[in-house]
């Protein structure tokens, strides 16, 4: 199937800003479900609030457009409920980790097969700049006027110790490595976190005084390294991106077929 | 095969109810007074295929219910107070995306986590305006266990027919007491099943296209047609839209599917009310004390009878019109401030005909409680 067969033509231009680092991640999420080869009637899309969920209303998915910070709670219920289904759940930073942390944390513990992507500008843009739990101390918004002292969490940090059996970051420069790293994350039988950092220009760039998008997205590339690279060994502050965490371990969906099982057997 | 007889709680017979109505999957939190529903169904669920799941909160819990009815499957969650508030931004999604689902409320007393373990009948009102914006809401309660048993089947009967949450009103006194339970054999009580659309994959389907007898055929995720489900406004595809005709046209639907159709969801149990001159009104436990009082003083010749309502929203203004018109006093007994007395007043043609007669201390109300009542009413003293 061509890549434009993924997406919902008659609703664009789509509703984001330009330089909006968002259309990317939607760019990098159609070709990894492209190279995939999945139909279409199997996937499930399941948002929640902000500028990252409108995400959904783009693909030609079953699509999920819910409240803000559940989308993880409601697409939880659509896997249990039909497990054959491939249910990929984007969210923003504040979504996914300030209103939504704990649906977060407990999606990541019962390892029940979701894909969420963390699409990480470190702002609330849909409401006009306002600092999110991914903002870190210093950083200017239209709620801290005089400077962000709220400390940060690091969303791979954050997955690992939830137990996630995948998690990832990657950047909207590295658009390639992007969609390796989502098709991989689907194909992950548990739960799979990717953070995505993306750039809003409006709100972040504006008020930190980071230039336009293409600025923004140059500070991606130069601030962020390979895991374990030669790079981080000299300049710890780098961030890394790529796979932290692949591993196998029981499946929710898969443990409750066990549970069916037992309870008819009456074991 | 012969009726299955049990003797078991308020909250095992919604249980006995829900899984006769078809429940495929039940996701809950630990609250009382109504965390027996989920302990049984716990049990009972993978029994026959089907799921349970503990979540992390009240919110998820409702969520969960949602998605997974949007896969066609019948939805159950049960809750008190403090988690039924919680769970009421995530039911105006269901009442704005006509999610056909179930919520059970066993109430307890309130304001915040106020009596855990004792009765209340406080949450009449939430359960109609709890969730934000203007909207209809369906509410149903019952005073024994075949009746839990009976409206349970029928509030996914109703999610099902009008595409729905239902809520069921039940309290902490119906919900523990122990009592007989006569189950139905199957197909005694009719089952109404999910509505899915005859349209074909590849034709243009209209998830929010009502047909011409009003009801919306659905399509579950995984299925042929690709659509979106939103809490935003949408249009008959599911989009969003902020076109004004759509804003107030679906809003209208919304409330119009509901309201219009309340004398088919109106259930009432009347008690001697041909003659009667006092009516006591009442639902939930509280209507077997006010039962008690009529069969005590009907035969020392007096003209007094009870009108029980099974279902409070929408609210049967046309039944407690017939009984209550003409009635020289009723009155209303309820475990609240007046929440159903203040609807009956606005109904009636007679207003100051009508009395509260209730308890708010978290202690089941008595029949010596509402003769008391009576006697004031009646200018005879306490």
């Amino acid at each position: 199937m061509a890549v434009n067969d993924y997406i919902r033509q008659r609703f664009f231009p789509h509703l984001w800003c330009s330089g909006c680092g968002h259309g990317i991640v939607l760019n990098g999420l159609i070709r990894s479900v492209e190279k995939l080869g999945m139909s279409r009637n199997e996937m499930v899309m399941v948002s929640g609030i902000g500028c990252s969920s409108r995400i959904s209303g783009y693909m030609d998915f079953h699509t999920l457009h819910t409240i803000h910070g559940r989308a993880l709670a409601f697409a939880t219920g659509v896997k249990l409920s039909k497990p054959e289904l491939n249910v990929i759940v984007p969210m923003g930073d504040g979504d996914a980790l300030s209103i939504g942390g704990n649906h977060f944390i407990h999606a990541a513990r019962r390892n029940i097969d979701i894909t969420a992507i963390v699409m990480n500008n470190r702002i609330y843009g849909m409401t006009g700049g306002q600092y999110s739990p991914l903002s870190g101390p210093g950083v200017m918004a239209t709620t801290a006027p005089y400077s962000n002292i709220d400390q940060g969490f690091d969303v791979v940090e954050m997955a690992k110790a939830a137990g996630a059996t995948f998690v990832a970051r990657t950047t909207a420069y590295h658009v390639q490595q992007m969609a390796d790293i989502i098709r991989a994350a689907i194909l992950h039988e548990g739960f799979s976190v990717v953070e995505v950092m993306s750039q809003c220009p409006t709100y972040f760039g504006r008020k930190n005084k980071q230039g336009g998008a293409v600025e923004m997205m140059k500070r991606m590339k130069e601030s962020t390294t390979p895991i374990g690279s030669k790079a981080k060994a000299e300049h710890p502050e780098l961030i890394e991106r790529g796979i932290f965490v692949q591993t196998d371990k029981p499946e929710y969906c898969s443990e409750y077929d066990r549970i069916i099982e037992r309870a008819m057997g009456g074991v | 095969m012969t009726r299955q007889i049990k003797f078991i709680q308020g909250n095992e017979a919604c249980v006995e109810g829900a899984l006769y109505a078809g429940l495929d999957f039940f996701a809950g939190y630990p609250i009382t007074p109504s965390t027996e529903i989920a302990e049984h169904l716990s049990r009972r669920l993978p029994q026959q295929g089907g799921k349970f799941i503990q979540m992390e909160d009240e919110i998820a819990s409702m969520c969960a219910i949602i998605g997974a009815s949007l896969t066609g499957k019948k939805v159950l969650t049960a809750t008190s107070g403090p988690g039924f508030s919680l769970k009421q931004e995530a039911l105006g999604y269901a009442v704005m995306a006509e999610i056909p689902c179930v919520i059970v409320n066993v109430q307890r007393g309130g304001p915040s986590t106020g009596v855990p373990t004792h009765v209340s009948q406080g949450d009449v009102m939430q359960a109609r305006w709890g969730t934000h914006g203007d909207h209809s809401i369906v509410a149903l309660t019952a005073s024994n266990h075949q009746d839990v048993f009976a409206m349970t089947v029928e509030a996914f009967n109703i999610a099902e027919t009008y595409r729905t949450p239902v809520i069921l009103l039940f309290d902490e006194v119906v919900g523990h007491m122990r009592e007989r339970l006569e189950i139905p054999e199957k197909g005694e009580i009719p089952l109404v099943e999910r509505l899915r659309t005859a349209v074909q994959g590849g034709v243009d389907y209209h998830p929010y296209l009502p047909r011409e007898d009003g009801r919306l055929p659905m399509s579950d995720f995984g299925d042929v047609h690709r659509y979106n489900v939103t809490g935003l406004v949408h249009d008959m595809w599911g989009f969003p839209s902020d076109n004004p005709k759509i804003v107030h046209g679906l809003l209208r639907h919304l409330v119009d599917k509901i309201e219009n159709n309340a004398s088919q969801m109106a259930h009432y149990k009347t008690f001697y009310l041909e003659d009667a001159e006092t009516v006591l009104l009442s639902f939930g436990s509280a209507a077997r004390s006010a039962l008690h009082v009529v069969e005590h003083l009907r035969p020392r010749g007096e003209k007094i009878g009870l009108l029980e309502l099974q279902t409070l929203w929408p609210f049967p203004a046309d039944v407690v019109q017939q009984y209550c018109n003409s009635a020289r006093t009723t009155v209303v007994v309820e475990m609240n401030m007046g929440q159903v007395c203040q609807m009956v007043k606005t109904t009636v043609r007679h207003p100051e005909r009508v009395f509260l007669a209730n308890r708010i201390d978290g202690v089941f109300i008595t029949d010596a409680d509402i003769r008391n009542v009576l006697r004031l009413i009646e200018g005879k003293g306490v």
